[in-house]
């Protein structure tokens, strides 16, 4: 079996935007388990996945200076990423996206530093959750 | 049972306008033509979360309440704001947007829309720069080097590069499917023998896997006859996979790159080997083939407008385009994402002179992008209540806005109960517009489109339109004193 390597915060430039699937689990509705299953989650090279010391599918930290949430790592579906982390759009890439605009109206949504770790057994929210976590109001 | 034929998709800036659609029992029950993202929700979504009664927030829930009591709740909170901001609009058709702009003149208000998260640098940079640009149907017969940059249509606009770029088959254009499929096939034998290869090294390599090349060289099929798709994106995405060639910039480097590729095409020298990850002597035949097509077009997106030099990016891109338009001809478009971005832009500008980040305080328009743009009013907390249209910035906001704008009063007018209707303190139902109602869209490429209704409303549910009209109504009569409510006299 192949050894996984030492965990260990890593730095990592993020990309947030849109793949099908979120696109497909949005229109399903906000509340649905596929927006659930393709918005909660982080897609990494496998380079940066082994120097982490994670394997495909674990749950991972992803903290920026505007905050930090947890989420599902995959690794990216084709290509050469190393140094990059990628999460959809929606709640859970904003819980770390800033607003930073650059007097230009445009939040941080791309290319911002990132740390990726380990976080074997922390809960992924829900939808819900992560609302009445960030924003502490009820909701229906 | 009925079939709805080339009804509209009111999802992304393509408007598809072939769908057809069947209905059964007031519900549709099948869609033809449509993306996986439009079938997602035209056959399924929209049936969901709906919002069947106004809502009110009272000990911290929201409870339904009356569509007078709601209206009157609402508009005694716009007039009773100092700034209130009415943002959104996307989702809305150009018929809403524009009793928008009514709206923001009676409160004084800021009226932004969701531009200023997408293509406001867009917008700015068009200010700077103009836009030498064409329709989508002209791309369509006429492009014959397509280059998607900082964009992703395959996830974003699954039907645009189909429709109306590299694999539909122009009067002029011959479709670049064909090429596209051998291409596809190669790779997946490639992914087998990779992944066997993977298999192997999983028993036996305890190492972890090596960096692996990023920029290849340009392939020969650069110089076929016919249809090239090129994409620039710092991540290989699905459309950079079937494009003919991918170049993958380095993060925020886009600036740089397209400076060099200016560079090159005004036959300028380079002293560097590579840019932004980018060897410059692929770069000088990426240029070749620039130079040599007969009608290119660009297609950017956020990769763009969101990485580092926002507006400046796009300026450079518009610069880029006049440079090649004194060799060839040349084209730029920016993908626009919700269907009605455009006529949201179209609209306010028609009525106040500016697509986005308009501001009412004085009495008159002004535009001032970071000032008045909604992220950077809420940062600064300049509004004190906020009404949100056709759009769900709870879902696409970075948290410490979207912490902002929770933290005063927030009225909704949405279908469904998304994020932001999640958050509300007063929640309106409606219809969707597209779906249960009619109106104007503008495609991305700024052609007007007629939305056609396919199916009835839930019962009671009305349209945006009725519901700005009827809040629009009560904040003139709150004004004129001739409410029955007992409110505080503004300011």
């Amino acid at each position: 079996m192949k050894m996984i390597g030492m965990g260990q915060k890593t730095q990592l430039t993020l990309i947030t935007g849109r793949t099908i699937d979120q696109g497909v689990g949005k229109e399903l509705g906000k509340s649905s388990q596929e927006y659930y299953d393709t918005a909660a989650v982080c897609f990494l090279d496998p380079v940066d996945m082994t120097k982490i010391g994670i394997k495909n599918g674990a749950t991972v930290q992803v903290t920026s200076k505007f905050g930090s949430v947890t989420v599902k790592a995959k690794h990216f579906q084709r290509g050469c990423h190393v140094g990059l982390a990628f999460i959809p759009c929606g709640l859970w890439a904003n819980a770390v996206c800033g607003d930073d605009t650059y007097s230009m109206g445009m939040p941080l949504f791309k290319g911002f530093p990132v740390e990726v770790e380990a976080a074997a057994g922390k809960p992924i929210l829900t939808l819900d959750e992560l609302l009445k976590e960030e924003y502490g109001k009820e909701v229906p | 049972m009925t079939v709805v034929k080339s009804a509209v998709c009111p999802i992304c800036g393509c408007l598809c306008d072939d769908l057809e659609l069947t209905v059964k029992d007031n519900k549709i029950v099948k869609m033809k033509n449509g993306c996986a993202v439009c079938e997602a929700k035209m056959v399924h979504g929209y049936k969901e979360d709906r919002i069947l009664k106004p809502m009110i927030r009272k000990d911290g829930k929201l409870v339904e309440v009356s569509m007078d009591e709601a209206v009157k709740k609402a508009a005694q909170i716009l007039t009773n704001a100092k700034y209130p901001l009415l943002f959104g609009w996307e989702c809305c058709t150009s018929e809403v947007q524009s009793i928008g702009v009514e709206m923001a003149e009676e409160l004084g208000a800021a009226l932004d829309n969701v531009c200023s998260i997408c293509h406001g640098p867009s917008m700015m940079a068009m200010q700077e720069a103009g836009v030498p640009t064409a329709t989508l149907g002209q791309i369509r017969h006429r492009a014959d080097l397509i280059i998607y940059w900082g964009s992703n249509p395959w996830a974003s606009h699954p039907r645009h590069v189909e429709r109306y770029t590299a694999f539909p088959e122009g009067r002029f254009e011959e479709s670049g499917w064909k090429s596209y499929l051998q291409k596809m096939q190669a790779e997946a034998s490639k992914k087998k023998m990779n992944a066997l290869v993977r298999r192997k090294d999983l028993d036996v390599d305890t190492a972890p896997p090596k960096t692996c090349k990023v920029v290849d060289a340009p392939p020969q099929i650069l110089q076929k006859e016919g249809r090239k798709l090129i994409v620039i994106d710092p991540i290989k995405t699905m459309t950079a996979e079937a494009a003919d060639y991918f170049i993958q910039v380095e993060p925020n480097r886009d600036y740089e790159l397209m400076e060099a590729i200016r560079c090159l095409v005004n036959d300028q020298e380079l002293d560097v080997e590579t840019v932004a990850g980018v060897p410059v002597e692929y770069l000088r035949e990426v240029v070749e083939l620039m130079v040599g097509c007969n009608f290119g077009a660009i297609y950017y997106g956020l990769g763009l407008t969101a990485s580092a030099g926002r507006f400046r990016n796009i300026e450079l891109a518009i610069k880029l385009v006049a440079d090649l338009n004194r060799k060839t001809k040349f084209v730029i478009t920016p993908m626009r994402g919700h269907f009605n971005i455009t006529g949201a832009n179209v609209a306010f500008a028609w009525a106040t002179g500016y697509p986005f980040a308009i501001d009412f305080s004085q009495g008159y328009p002004q535009f001032n992008p970071g000032e008045f743009t909604t992220i950077d009013l809420l940062k600064n907390g300049d509004n004190d209540a906020t009404l949100v249209i056709g759009s769900d910035p709870g879902a696409h906001f970075p948290k410490p806005s979207m912490k902002k704008m929770t933290q005063h009063p927030l009225i909704v007018i949405n279908p469904d109960m998304n994020c932001t209707s999640k958050l509300s303190d007063v929640l309106f139902p409606t219809q969707w517009c597209g779906l249960e109602s009619e109106g104007t869209a503008y495609r991305m490429d700024g052609v007007p489109i007629r939305l056609r209704k396919a199916v009835e409303p839930p019962p009671g549910v009305p349209s945006d339109e009725e519901i700005l009209r009827l809040i629009l109504a009560e904040v003139r009569a709150i004004k004129a004193g001739t409410t029955t409510l007992p409110i505080k006299k503004r300011g």
